[in-house]
């Protein structure tokens, strides 16, 4: 329902509504993108893009937990005694 | 790309499938309310990785798909008029009304044209003053935001001969409707992540204590869905039921505030019928009354709409995950892509058109 | 594809063949039958392959063999309708000549000679004329074809995009040369000459509505002398070669699989993609298999010789970025699977409709 892409901000600015446009980069190519929905967004920032507007600034921090659970998990299931659920492998960390 | 390559790492991906087969004993159906997360399942074969006593049972969150018929028929009947430019998103030229479609329409002579953004529809009615600009704006919570701009920009620069064609619907009724009913086999739910970013989880915490459901809200690459998935299927072989965040680079709890704040001056909660499912209440948006003069369906009178659906059409039963595309009678013979009887076989979102394309009627 | 008689048309017809699609299905022509992938297959095979009906055409590959006397001749023809005309990258007048020669370049041949017919529209400027005109003959000279025929008609105003242009071509096929879009065998290899998607892309990315910043060229370019290379390194070993164009390489391999009664497997982290075509595919929802490339070959080579063919493409500027990108199974004949980049599998249909960018 959403195509959301994730950008990077490589330019902010005002247009003369007041309203905050700036150009956002997905992989090289760059697209003008309304910031009004994301006002504290910097260049350099990461948001995800729909429809033309920035809907959210990606945080960083929590972009890369979903690694570390998925860490936490792998080491978890290897410690565990295999269940009856499992297959002939076992979780490989 | 980032934020986008690391999401569609093998090795990853694979250690998820591995975590899941290793958590699951029994069988489990989960939803996934959007038709973007739809479409990324099947599409990497995420589907397919699956121990077999997961089923993945698609949900209503294509709003393309729940678009009214009377509505695409309306807006057929807008767009014929020599005065209009009708603009919408790509998704909604191909759906089928009653008779024929907006594309169709467009080979037959109506102005009809693809827009990126709603405000693309704004430049045009300035740069066309001679001609009348509506805008079909459909989708879910997360289109809201942006159609609302445009309003509020329109009316800022005094765009007269802008107007919208709303189709807007929203997420959470739709749930509720989903798990009063007693046929509902669904136990555990994927949110939809980017409504969720725009409207924050909040709203599912009592949904979820309700019903007793875990709801995971989830983003929409592959390690994003696997992580959604085994975080609800870990909560349903522990017992346990609320809201939990798989999204967090993106979502949190109390949504985007300028994006609500701007929503609530331009639309307001209304009932709305969707296709296949039927009326939900307090399920869409309506332009709020000050903003009346931007409703097309106000502007332009057409007349009485009657709506028929093709008969062999399941689309409702698809829509809310009862069956599956491949169990319609007309999937892949008289309903394709290329002549869909249904809005599922068209949207990229649609159950139907995922099937179909990436061969899961085989 | 069944004759319907319950399907008349409204408009009389007269007394004779019935329409073999059923109007009831169609009653106008959609853009989708141009966009290369079902609903071209249908029109083509259903209405004109069925009509003109003779073993030359039945072949259905980029360019017809004809055999004169002691010798092969490819001929192909192409139209170019392409808006807007000019394009960073190329014009319609290289396009033109690149479109026929390779397609006359996939059928193994050495081109020669090619015509050129135009449809100009009334108010066409005389200087974006002359442009493309020259255009033509600079593309010509860099394969070394002559454009030995043509034809000009002026149309009113309002009936045309500008210009539009069709260019037949001529070529010799060499001796031991036998390329055809049923000879893929199970075990050959699927080779594709570089990055995928890139001219639909560049042509998106000036069109209205949905601009970006970013310069984007067509790929648009004569494949011939890579081709040359390619046969020179393995002969024999070259089943098929194609150039992927409107409905991309995954309409290209659906035909060959079907024609070859074969089956593919790709593996989509081999597929060459460049960053910025990536990303406009991800904010459009385009999906690039899908996306028109016009200087783009694909090679589906015998396996023993697929790595020398590899060498070879990437030792040539057009091929700089080849790669293998799957191979030919007996399994699933007619059917191309995509390992995607997770390691699932999906089908890998042929295109339906036109592709809208996907938005909602």
């Amino acid at each position: 329902m959403c195509l959301g892409v994730p950008g990077k901000v490589i330019e902010t600015q005002e247009d003369p509504l007041g309203m905050t446009m700036g150009r956002v980069s997905f992989g090289g190519i760059v697209k003008e993108v309304c910031l009004a929905y994301t006002p504290d967004v910097e260049v350099g920032d990461f948001v995800v893009v729909h429809v033309g507007f920035a809907i959210s600034k990606i945080d960083e921090e929590e972009a890369h937990k979903v690694f570390e659970y998925l860490q936490e998990i792998g080491e978890l299931q290897e410690l565990d005694v295999p269940q009856p659920g499992d297959t002939e492998q076992e979780a490989d960390g | 790309m980032r934020y986008v390559d690391e999401y569609r790492a093998e090795a990853e991906a694979q250690k998820f499938v591995q975590a899941i087969k290793g958590t699951v004993t029994r069988e489990w159906n989960l939803m996934e309310v959007c038709g973007g997360q739809t479409h990324t399942l099947i599409k990497s074969g995420i589907d397919r990785m699956l121990p077999e006593l997961v089923t993945l049972v698609h949900g209503p969150g294509c709003p393309v798909c729940v678009t009214p018929l009377e509505l695409i028929d309306r807006a057929i009947a807008i767009a014929r008029r020599p005065e209009i430019i009708f603009t919408s998103f790509g998704d909604m030229l191909r759906v089928p009304g009653s008779k024929t479609d907006l594309l169709s329409a467009k080979s037959e002579g109506a102005d009809v044209r693809m827009v990126y953004s709603p405000l693309d529809s704004v430049k045009l009615a300035e740069q066309n003053p001679d001609r009348q600009v509506v805008f079909f704006a459909v989708g879910f919570e997360t289109t809201a935001p942006p159609n609302a701009m445009a309003v509020h920009a329109a009316q800022q620069q005094g765009v007269d001969n802008f107007s919208i064609l709303t189709s807007h619907v929203l997420v959470p009724p739709a749930m509720e409707t989903l798990l009063s009913s007693p046929d509902n086999q669904v136990q555990g739910f994927l949110a939809a992540g980017h409504v969720c970013a725009i409207m924050g989880y909040w709203e599912y915490e009592p949904i979820a204590e309700k019903y007793q459901v875990p709801i995971v809200v989830t983003g929409f690459e592959p390690l994003d869905l696997l992580q959604g998935i085994f975080m609800t299927l870990k909560a349903l072989e522990e017992g346990r039921w609320g809201v939990e965040n798989q999204y967090a680079r993106l979502v949190v709890r109390e949504g985007n505030q300028p994006a609500q704040k701007l929503m609530g001056q331009v639309f307001e909660t209304c009932d709305r019928k969707w296709r296949g499912i039927g009326e939900i209440p307090m399920s869409g948006y309506r332009l709020k009354d000050e903003f009346e003069h931007f409703d097309a369906e106000k502007r332009f009178d057409v007349g009485a709409i009657e709506a028929q659906e093709a008969p062999e059409c399941i689309a409702g039963e698809i829509l809310v995950g009862m069956k599956k595309p491949h169990e319609c009678t007309a999937f892949g013979t008289k309903c394709k892509p290329e002549h869909p009887l249904g809005a599922p076989m068209v949207s990229a979102e649609g159950a139907c058109a995922a099937y179909f394309q990436y061969g899961r009627g085989e | 594809m069944s004759d319907d008689p319950a399907s008349k048309s409204p408009v009389a017809m007269p007394a004779g063949p019935v329409c073999p699609i059923p109007i009831s299905d169609y009653p106008t022509v959609q853009l989708a039958h141009g966009g290369g992938g079902k609903l071209s297959q249908i029109l083509i095979e259903g209405m004109f392959a069925k009509t003109f009906d003779n073993p030359e055409l039945e072949v259905m590959h980029d360019g017809a063999v004809l055999e004169i006397g002691a010798n092969r001749l490819a001929f192909s023809t192409d139209s170019f309708v392409i808006s807007p005309y000019f394009f960073p990258g190329g014009d319609i007048g290289s396009l033109a000549v690149h479109g026929t020669v390779n397609d006359i370049a996939m059928c193994g041949a050495r081109p020669f000679a090619i015509s050129v017919g135009f449809i100009l529209e009334e108010g066409l400027p005389m200087d974006d004329l002359w442009q493309i005109v020259q255009s033509i003959q600079q593309a010509a000279d860099e394969v070394g074809v002559h454009v030995v025929t043509g034809d000009t008609k002026v149309v009113d105003k309002g009936k045309g995009d500008g210009i539009y242009i069709n260019t037949t071509g001529l070529g010799l096929i060499p001796e031991g040369i036998d390329i055809s879009p049923a000879s893929a065998g199970a075990g050959d290899r699927v080779l594709v000459s570089g990055e995928i998607a890139v001219h639909g892309i560049a042509i998106m990315s000036i069109r209205e509505g949905l601009e970006f910043e970013t310069q984007l060229e067509s790929d648009s370019a004569a494949l011939y002398p890579l081709v040359t290379r390619i046969l020179e390194t393995a002969g024999e070993a070259v089943r098929v070669l194609r150039d992927p164009t409107r409905g991309g390489v995954a309409s290209a391999l659906n035909e060959i699989a079907a024609q070859s009664k074969v089956g593919f497997r790709l593996d989509e982290q081999q597929i060459p993609l460049s960053e910025e075509v990536r990303g406009a595919c991800e904010i459009l929802g385009f999906d690039p298999l899908y996306v028109a490339n016009e200087g783009k070959c694909l090679a589906i080579v015998g396996a023993e010789k697929a790595d020398a063919v590899l060498a070879a493409m990437r030792s040539h500027p057009l091929g700089q970025r080849a790669a293998i990108i799957g191979e030919v199974v007996a399994d699933h004949p007619g059917r191309v699977y995509l390992r995607s980049q997770i390691g699932g599998m999906r089908v890998v249909d042929m295109l339906s409709g036109e592709q809208l960018p996907r938005i909602c």
